[in-house]
């Protein structure tokens, strides 16, 4: 090996080394940089991701009004403003169901959304149906599936009777995945077997 | 003018924009992608310019609150002079926009034009094409209607529908547990902030590469596209019979925007704003919702997909579709461009436009939806109640009020969810009639519940009569059968 090469290897060594010293710390620039994105992200996905909570915390006890607004036998439309209303949501925080009156104090509490896609079911009382304007789907007077494309029947809320007051147990838009997992298709009697 | 001069050198000595452009301006192009094949990429950019603008100018009104959305756009709709113009030009350059972005592609598919080297390019124009999708669907969910409210509904139900993350995946779409105040407020950022951004971004990148690979040759079969040709291939093609592409292409270009965005006005102008339609108040279930045009095909597919395949199909189609998008320029990255031998290419487009145009005509008029008000609004035909008898009247009186024309169409008016019972008694005997009342099936449901006898014998006997003048109604073959074996038995026992 002559002289002259090893002073160019020398000299090639020697400009690595410095470039690479600047590479060092524009690697350390951009190592700092992911971190403190790391650190923002977290606060930033968790601001994102509040809306994302248990079904029971979604859910609380809300009146429909006195029992005796609910005739024996009849299915009647009744409304309700969702307990987590914000002053801006305007007509949006009301929610409408229908309650079936079968007993005395043995009621169904429908939802009014098709358990299809969700769309906004009509009640016939004179074919004693449940009639959806989107793909048809019909349900019987008990909720259960009569005919169209839903798999299941109407979803329910669970209710209760405290000093003369029909309640239900709801605040979520029912989906399929929430309230409908839990209840069984079929004809539903007496108190909702829905517990989510 | 020398004044301009000046000041047009002062701004080029600082900008040095005139190099760059002048070299996009006249790049050379194979003479004959100078067609009128080739504009419908610039006029879909030309309308993202179009919807940014009108956007802007709806953004200076809108208030996108649950709350006071829909009454805002009433304002602009009556009280804002022109403002009803303004709304017309966005949502029909919103109509325009998809129909010229689809054309786009169906002409770039059966150009060839995403094999080697611009499969980059398709993949950016599938996003541009999905990102494109949901500026329609945002845009209808920010005109606060009923149709708007009810559509969020059936997106929440949609993804739902997604095993173990669907229930926070519709906490995250609704920004809480119903439709309300935060959903309208997160769909007014995806459709003014975060699709829009991500779509100029995306369409830069896809003009940048249009650019830099050069635009796609004219197909001609048997020129077949190889890797390690192709860049030559296409260098001499562009350089010994190209032409500059201003002004030998982009004339084309510029008068074909022109004309889109005229169009655009002139259906504003005659046709008017979409809706909006009734209040997005949930406690009004006398409502139709339907998607706007769009989406009638995805409406219409819905209602026709059996029960139990619904989940996976609405889960795993659209995956799989985008893939197969995807997916295309890798798997056919060289060979033909030339529809002439690319049979396949040319019959997948016909399908999918086929079952597109059959599925959104379906939807607009959805025969698989009861007519909620037919039982109340369109009386039986006089001509089928003309000398019938008492009983037979009464059980006109029944189809009516039990709501059967919601789904059966009678003289041409009703429901067309079942079928029309014009000439039941000549499919159908009594028996088999009063079996289907009580029992339902085939997409009926059962009325035994709710129909005391005598009103099943009034409704049959109506449906007796239903039949044309010279076709008998049917009969059951072995009450026949019996009857003439009882006849014969009774004779035999005479002898």
């Amino acid at each position: 090996m002559s002289y002259d090469v090893v002073m160019k290897n020398e000299q090639q060594e020697g400009e690595k080394l410095t470039v690479s010293r600047r590479w060092l710390l524009l690697y350390a620039g951009v190592a700092f940089n992911g971190l403190v994105g790391l650190a923002l992200a977290t606060p930033v996905i968790r601001y994102l991701l509040s809306p994302v909570k248990r079904d029971a915390a979604y859910k609380s006890w809300i009146t429909l009004g006195p029992v005796a607004d609910f005739p024996l036998g009849e299915t009647r439309l009744a409304t309700f403003i969702n307990p987590f209303r914000k002053p801006w949501d305007g007509e949006t925080a009301g929610v409408t169901c229908y309650v079936r009156r079968i007993a005395a104090a043995q009621f169904q509490v429908f939802a009014v959304n098709c358990a299809h896609l969700g769309c906004p079911v009509r009640w016939f009382p004179q074919s004693q149906l449940f009639m959806c304007p989107c793909h048809g789907g019909a349900y019987y007077a008990d909720g259960a599936r009569a005919s169209g494309p839903p798999e299941r029947g109407l979803f329910t809320y669970d209710y209760k009777i405290s000093d003369g007051q029909l309640q239900i147990h709801a605040g979520q838009m029912p989906t399929l995945s929430n309230t409908a997992k839990l209840v069984t298709i079929g004809n539903v009697k007496g108190k909702s077997q829905c517990t989510g | 003018m020398h004044r301009i001069k000046e000041i047009y050198k002062w701004l080029e000595a600082r900008l040095q924009l005139e190099g760059p452009l002048k070299d996009a301006a006249l790049h050379p192009v194979p003479r004959n992608t100078a067609s009128w094949w080739y504009v419908f990429g610039s006029a879909a950019f030309t309308l993202l310019f179009l919807q940014i603008v009108t956007g802007i100018l709806l953004a200076l009104v809108y208030v996108p609150s649950a709350g006071e959305a829909w009454s805002s756009l009433n304002v602009l709709n009556h009280q804002l002079e022109l403002g009803w113009f303004l709304r017309a030009m966005h949502g029909w350059g919103s109509n325009f926009m998809v129909a010229v972005v689809l054309v786009h592609m169906a002409q770039v598919f059966m150009f060839g034009s995403y094999k080697y080297p611009r499969e980059l390019t398709w993949v950016l124009g599938v996003f541009l094409l999905l990102m494109t999708l949901g500026m329609a669907f945002t845009g209808q969910v920010l005109r606060f209607d009923q149709d708007a409210y009810w559509g969020l509904g059936i997106g929440a139900s949609i993804t739902s529908r997604i095993p173990i993350v669907g229930g926070s995946l519709v906490h995250l779409l609704l920004g809480g547990p119903i439709i309300a105040g935060a959903t309208l407020s997160r769909f007014f950022a995806l459709h003014v902030f975060v699709v829009p951004g991500s779509m100029l971004l995306f369409a830069s990148l896809h003009v940048w590469m249009v650019l830099k690979l050069g635009i796609n040759e004219w197909p001609m079969p048997g020129r077949i596209v190889r890797r390690s040709t192709y860049l030559q291939e296409y260098h001499d093609l562009t350089h010994k019979e190209g032409a500059p592409f201003v002004p030998v292409a982009f004339w084309k270009d510029v008068i074909f925007s022109g004309a889109v965005i005229a169009a655009v006005a002139v259906c504003a102008f005659v046709f008017g704003p979409y809706g909006p339609s009734g209040q997005p108040d949930p406690n009004i279930v006398q409502t139709v919702p339907k998607p706007d045009f769009f989406f009638l095909w995805i409406y219409a597919a819905l209602a026709y997909l059996p029960p139990s395949m619904e989940t996976p199909f609405i889960l795993i189609a659209p995956v799989i579709g985008i893939a197969i998008l995807l997916g295309l320029p890798f798997y056919a990255s060289e060979g033909e461009k030339s529809w002439y031998r690319r049979p396949v290419a040319v019959i997948v487009l016909c399908t999918v436009a086929i079952s597109w145009g059959v599925l959104t005509h379906l939807a607009t008029f959805t025969p698989w939806s009861p007519h909620m008000n037919a039982w109340s609004g369109d009386p039986v035909p006089p001509r089928y109640l003309h000398d019938a008898t008492p009983l037979v009247r009464q059980g006109a009186v029944v189809f009516q009020s039990k709501q059967c024309r919601n789904c059966h169409a009678v003289g041409g008016v009703g429901g067309q969810r079942g079928p029309t019972l014009d000439s039941i008694a000549t499919r159908m005997t009594e028996d088999q009639m009063i079996r289907q009342v009580l029992q339902g099936g085939g997409n009926m449901p059962a009325y035994g519940k709710n129909l005391p006898p005598p009103e099943v014998t009034a409704l049959v006997t109506f449906l007796e009569t239903l039949h044309p003048p010279n076709e008998p109604p049917a009969v059951d073959g072995s009450q026949k059968e019996v009857q003439t074996s009882q006849i014969v038995a009774s004779s035999g026992s005479k002898k």
